[in-house]
């Protein structure tokens, strides 16, 4: 058994400094590192590329590191929610990246899986494409992408074990299991971390292999963003 | 005039039997409460989960569980959760039946814009672009005219498109309009809409044969 676990989120993110690209993995508010983040905000580097869907909220999530200007550029999906990202990005002080979210979610798998670049006909004839490589095949046609090249990847799972192994719960696994081993140190923050063993390996969403450094987050806010109920009959 | 609930109903009507349905944020996401009896349907969120139930009761809300447009939900009997590269090879790989969602333009080859208004309003395409690009059947669920009363019905969009000639139907507040190679086909009207009323609303020129018969929606 190869020991990934570090005590700490400063241990876990010791080496992450000024200038790093960093995908984080999270749905909105769903499955986002909250820990790593908090400990971004902390140790105030500055310049960073994040590639995550979203932006967080205003005051959550990767909205407190846009608060603090320590995001130079973002690459992600959807930004709705998040009125200090719109500002910045609509005056300028922000680079933003917008792509079609399976493009997203594909150009991590592809780097997780050493495959350089793909074809999809996602965003074909749109603003997206410019630039772009893009080639027939079956009469349809499809725009060249490229895996992702990240030094982090930051994601969060349920369960973890000390040899690295990752569980997840819910919707809130989204972009973590496709980050993972995408960038070349991947970090995972979990809610409950056992011991290597404890984990039936049936169950067992990510292998230890794609995970460098794992660690128990100290505490779990698990902010929703739009609370939606019915009533009781 | 039909109300947003309305077109969700009209929009229902499509939906068949053993149908895979992605929905999106909005009136879409309304077409779930008025499946017809008799149909089994699976809702499926971008976000990676299958079998989406009804939003839970009070107290019960998971930050853990949510849809597309990070709204608490539940699953349904036979649910499953997966990661966004497994849910967009669904969607690319056109296992999913029907992709129902909104749009700001429309135009007469079947593009659709939805995601951006240049130097105003950026909230991005979300997975509007793969869905749009990968399902063969999509239908759009939008407001006919602007609150400044333009049509959003065009015969080309001005925005920024989403994706170019993929949707096959339009239902909005007036009319259900057909996408087909000569352009928009009128199929039918909402309740008390005349035809020159959806005439005079729409910027694209509409292929009209025969009588349009009124929406049944109730």
């Amino acid at each position: 058994m190869i020991y990934k676990k570090v005590n700490s989120v400063q241990d876990a993110l010791r080496d992450v400094q000024d200038n790093a690209t960093i995908m984080l993995g999270g749905f909105g508010l769903c499955g986002i590192p909250e820990n790593s983040i908090a400990e971004l905000v902390q140790k105030e580097i500055k310049n960073l590329t994040c590639i995550s869907n979203n932006a967080g909220v205003d005051n959550f999530g990767l909205g407190m590191l846009l608060q603090k200007r320590q995001i130079k550029k973002m690459i992600s999906s959807y930004v709705g929610e998040n009125a200090e990202f719109e500002r910045q990005m609509l005056s300028g002080e922000l680079e933003v990246e917008l792509i079609p979210q399976g493009t997203l979610a594909e150009r991590c798998r592809a780097a997780q899986a050493g495959i350089p670049a793909f074809f999809t006909p996602a965003g074909f004839g749109t603003e997206v494409a410019i630039g772009k490589e893009t080639r027939e095949f079956n009469g349809k046609m499809h725009v060249m992408e490229l895996a992702f090249n990240a030094d982090f990847s930051i994601v969060k799972a349920w369960k973890g074990d000390t040899a690295g192994n990752l569980i997840f719960k819910g919707t809130a696994r989204n972009f973590n299991p496709a980050m993972a081993g995408a960038a070349k140190i991947t970090i995972a923050e979990v809610e409950e971390l056992v011991e290597a063993g404890s984990l039936d390996p049936n169950q067992i969403h990510i292998p230890g292999i794609f995970v460098q450094r794992i660690f128990q987050g100290e505490k779990y806010e698990k902010r929703i963003e739009q609370r939606t109920v019915r009533e009781r009959k | 005039m039909l109300t947003k609930e309305d077109i969700a109903k009209r929009i229902a009507l499509e939906l068949k039997d053993g149908y895979y349905v992605n929905l999106g944020i909005g009136i879409p996401t309304l077409v779930a409460n008025y499946i017809p009896e008799g149909i089994n349907v699976e809702f499926q969120s971008e976000n990676g989960v299958l079998g989406m139930g009804p939003f839970p009761f009070e107290g019960e809300e998971d930050a853990d569980i949510i849809n597309a447009g990070k709204q608490t939900i539940t699953t349904l009997p036979g649910a499953v959760f997966f990661d966004s590269a497994l849910s967009f090879g669904m969607i690319r790989g056109k296992h999913v039946d029907l992709t129902i969602l909104g749009a700001m333009e429309v135009a007469e080859n079947g593009d659709i814009a939805n995601w951006k208004i240049p130097g105003k309003m950026v909230k991005g395409m979300g997975g509007a672009m793969d869905l749009v690009a990968s399902a063969e059947n999509i239908i759009v669920a939008m407001m006919h005219v602007n609150k400044a009363g333009e049509s959003k019905i065009l015969k080309k969009c001005t925005l920024p498109l989403t994706g170019v000639g993929c949707v096959k139907k339009v239902v909005t507040e007036l009319a259900v309009l057909e996408v087909t190679p000569k352009g928009f086909k009128l199929l039918e009207r909402a309740p008390g809409v005349s035809v020159e009323h959806i005439i005079v609303s729409t910027e694209a020129k509409l292929i009209i044969e025969g009588e349009i018969p009124e929406m049944q929606i109730d």
